[in-house]
């Protein structure tokens, strides 16, 4: 199914062609923004708050049709697909490019429920195949051993931290492609944030993952490759190293060193 | 400085007790009022007559049981056509329709639920009576059917005012959410939205039956105010009378205190205590969902 961009031994999970997008009110935009996303690593979008990094992310899961866009240039290649195509299939597209949000939000179901319904929505009936893919995606992320005993509580009888990781589950249950996370951790306390931290070194392995962290701490743990994102522009993009060490552009180090931002 | 604020506090406090009071015992005097008029009727006036089939007044049969089930008959219909057209317009105003659709129909359909019930009689009188009617080649427009029908127009701008209201607090973080996972827009309203509004949606539909068993104006001018006992399955397009009716067109006639007087009132007592009990039934369904998510936030 996959078709793999291989040049050399790095493939490409997203290869973005100028990307430019403006909202209705000109508010959050993207400004020709180029980018090759590295498959099974974890690229970090980082910059200030409105730089664009959230809807960069909802332009790969074109989550952004909800929103008041007026005008988008542009490829997005997905599997040798542009997806910004209107011909899309949105649904599919959704469920290979999963995405957890900032806060969590857990659906007002049950545990199981909630990990359990992106394949139920997508017309998956068997139990055991279930039941299955819930107990490993609880796995992944690390919830396992803490809910087996009442997966039929609702998710919001959870810590903050524990429904943050049932959002990754729900994810991570469809099997995905990509893993999209936007500031994941800003309403975590420091220890759920490291434990997603730590989760997300082991789901480089499986899956490509795409973070925009809340803060350049988070940053500097996670990134193997970085972009910075500044109103809407992306000032510059490498390996976390070169950018977090050797920023070439002034305005990254000032931003990294909290002259800004 | 300090004194007169505590001292304004006070005051504003007990205003608001008092209103608040007040509330309950205008309903309070409402409820005694009913029962000192209307339970004398159970002395006066045998059981075995009461839940009789005959309504008569005039000699003497005061048979009840016609118009309970004339109102619950139009009131059942009604719901049942106002229901998916209310939650399906609710739906498409708060999940669907683009803002600007949805600015300007919102608005109109609040106009709506505040139209004379009287107008919409008259409408129905000189629209659905005669269309009923031929359409279905019977003998007289002024049937169950005709009055459900716009019982059933009546109550829909009041659900759909109200399941929108109740739509639109669903956080939009829900929707995303589901939409991210692969669900199509149908699902996430089905399997998401819609339940996470449930106590508000189940509320709008509460009001909707309540406005529909209360209504007396428009059923009386369309449903002929037969006294029938609608026990056939074309009972539903004969004609039929429903209590408010009853007591509307016959309660200017009456001498006070008398028999007839007094069974007029026992049937607002009936009227009273099915609409209790449709009132409590809706506050113990919302509180009870409502409790689960209260302990389950907690």
């Amino acid at each position: 199914m996959r078709v793999p961009n291989v040049n050399g031994d790095i493939m490409k999970e997203f290869i973005i062609k100028n990307l430019s997008l403006r909202y209705s009110d000109d508010n959050e935009s993207l400004r020709n923004i180029s980018l090759e996303i590295e498959s099974k690593a974890i690229t970090v979008l980082f910059g200030p708050a409105g730089g664009g990094k959230s809807t960069f992310l909802r332009v790969l899961n074109r989550l952004n049709d909800l929103a008041d866009v007026k005008e988008m240039k542009g490829e997005v290649i997905f599997q040798g697909q542009n997806i910004l195509d209107p011909k899309t299939d949105v649904i599919e597209l959704r469920r290979k490019i999963g995405m957890v949000f900032s806060r969590p939000v857990p659906l007002p179901l049950s545990i199981y429920d909630n990990v359990a319904y992106g394949l139920v929505m997508a017309g998956e009936k068997n139990k055991q195949k279930l039941d299955h893919a819930v107990e490993q995606a609880l796995r992944q992320s690390f919830l396992w051993d803490e809910v087996n005993d009442r997966l039929k509580d609702s998710a919001y009888s959870l810590s903050g931290g524990q429904q943050q990781r049932v959002c990754l589950a729900r994810v991570l249950a469809l099997e995905p492609e990509v893993v999209m996370l936007d500031e994941p951790t800003s309403a975590l306390d420091p220890i759920a944030t490291s434990n997603i931290e730590e989760m997300l070194g082991e789901l480089k392995q499986q899956y490509t993952i795409i973070i925009a962290p809340h803060n350049v701490q988070q940053a500097v743990r996670v990134a193997d490759y970085a972009a910075f994102f500044l109103m809407g522009e992306l000032i510059e993009f490498g390996p976390g190293k070169e950018i977090f060490h050797t920023p070439r552009d002034k305005r990254t180090s000032d931003y990294i060193t909290g002259r800004y931002g | 400085m300090n004194q007169t604020r505590k001292h304004d506090d006070q005051l504003i406090n007990s205003v608001i007790r008092i209103t608040g009071y007040s509330s309950i015992l205008f309903v309070l005097l409402i409820l005694f009022f009913l029962l000192r008029e209307g339970l004398p009727a159970l002395a006066s006036t045998p059981l075995k007559t009461l839940f009789s089939i005959r309504w008569y007044p005039i000699e003497g049969y005061f048979g009840i049981l016609p118009l309970i089930l004339g109102s619950i008959l139009v009131t059942v219909v009604a719901t049942l056509i106002a229901l998916p057209f209310g939650i399906g317009a609710a739906v498409y105003l708060s999940e669907v329709a683009p803002p600007w659709i949805r600015d300007i129909l919102k608005p109109i359909i609040e106009i709506l639920a505040g139209i004379p019930s009287v107008v919409l009689g008259f409408i129905g009188i000189l629209v659905f009576v005669p269309f009923i009617r031929k359409f279905l080649d019977i003998p007289t427009g002024l049937t169950a059917f005709t009055g459900a029908i716009l019982l059933g127009l009546i109550s829909i701008p009041t659900i759909v005012s109200v399941a929108e209201d109740a739509l639109n607090t669903v956080p939009n973080s829900y929707r995303q959410a589901s939409l991210a996972l692969g669900a199509t827009r149908w699902q996430t309203i089905w399997d998401v939205t819609l339940p996470a509004a449930k106590s508000g949606v189940l509320t709008a539909v509460m009001l909707g039956i309540g406005r529909s068993m209360g209504e007396t104006m428009a059923v009386m001018m369309v449903t002929g105010n037969a006294a029938t006992m609608p026990v056939h399955l074309n009972s539903l397009f004969a004609p039929i009378r429903t209590m408010t009716a009853t007591i509307a067109s016959e309660m200017g006639e009456v001498a006070a205190g008398s028999q007839h007087y007094q069974v007029l009132f026992l049937i607002g007592i009936v009227l009273f205590l099915l609409s209790l009990v449709i009132n409590i039934f809706a506050s113990l369904v919302s509180t009870k969902s409502r409790q689960r998510s209260e302990r389950l936030l907690s």
